[in-house]
């Protein structure tokens, strides 16, 4: 009972404006440097031995698609919260996610496009992985949809929730499309069993991006919570004037 | 820096990248600032939220 008073308290929308007031410009800073180093990293490392330079193209498309599945997970996980606890705060988490996941998703798709023509010869190809990024895409934009077409946020948050959650299935399928059908796409090389097939030269600058981009992700996760807290208030603010000038109106 | 015979690929995969993230942290920063300005225009009128009430109260 403790355990859940103290969540409830880091929970409360004004305990959390207070929180992340103070940690916003840490989480900057920190995400400028990891950028800054993982840009340099980028370009200092050297070509690949098949790919040549496009392999750099890998230091900003990995992370982006990473991004776009973990975000959507963390929509899922807000989902979640939201139906069972009807936490406005996991509904003001889902609904500020889902513009910077299909931001990523987008990225992912287009600098896998850039990638994939010189490799592969081609822009695009209907295949698993591919295909099923670009349904991530679509729900992501579904997503948006809905809690732009439902007025209430608390009636919107529901049927968002509902639509994230049976939506979900499509994360496992991206992850193993790869293992599970024919696919041009490559199969996993850095979070698999037996460990990392890329050379540390060109893993240290990926690794050091995915870290610039879940850091950039986090700041503009909380920065989105933010606004959407203070538009709620606002919008609450806005109906009580509305009140108290009709019944004003009334009394005389 | 000579990015071989695909470079075209490469700056324009960075670029929109950069194009993207840019247009992210604006709207980010605008969002928030907009709802401030909202909310302090209101507080200004004298309306009050009824949590914000609540605390002023002795």
């Amino acid at each position: 009972m403790k355990l859940m008073g103290k969540f409830a308290t880091l929970a409360n929308p004004s305990f959390f404006m207070g929180l992340t007031d103070r940690v916003l410009p840490w989480l900057a800073v920190v995400t400028a440097a990891l950028f800054a180093v993982g840009l340099y990293l980028s370009f200092a490392a050297p070509p690949d031995y098949q790919q040549g330079e496009t392999v750099r193209i890998m230091f900003i498309h990995v992370p982006a698609a990473w991004l776009a599945t973990m975000c959507y997970t963390l929509i899922a996980i807000s989902s979640v919260g939201s139906l069972i606890w009807r936490h406005p705060l996991a509904d003001v988490s889902a609904k500020a996610a889902a513009p910077i996941g299909a931001a990523f998703t987008f990225l992912a798709l287009l600098t896998g496009s850039l990638w994939g023509k010189p490799m592969w010869g081609t822009y695009w190809v209907w295949d698993a992985r591919l295909t099923s990024v670009l349904v991530l895409f679509f729900l992501y934009l579904g997503l948006i949809a809905l809690w732009d077409a439902i007025e209430e946020p608390s009636r919107a948050g529901r049927a968002a929730a509902i639509l994230a959650l049976v939506g979900f299935v499509n994360v496992p399928i991206i992850k193993f499309s790869v293992d599970w059908w024919n696919t041009l796409h490559q199969p996993a090389s850095v979070m698999r069993l037996g460990g990392s097939t890329i050379h540390p030269a060109l893993l240290t600058p990926l690794l050091v991006m995915a870290l610039a981009y879940t850091s950039l992700f986090l700041w503009l996760h909380i920065k989105a919570m933010r606004a959407e807290i203070l538009r709620r208030r606002v919008d609450a603010m806005t109906m009580l004037r509305v009140s108290q000038a009709a019944e004003l109106k009334a009394a005389e | 820096m000579d990015l071989g015979q695909h470079a075209a690929f490469i700056w324009v995969a960075y670029g929109a990248t950069a194009l993207i993230i840019g247009g992210l942290v604006a709207r980010a920063v605008m969002e928030e600032r907009q709802q401030k300005k909202a909310l302090i225009k209101l507080e200004a009128q004298g309306v009050r939220r009824r949590s914000a009430r609540g605390q002023s109260r002795p």
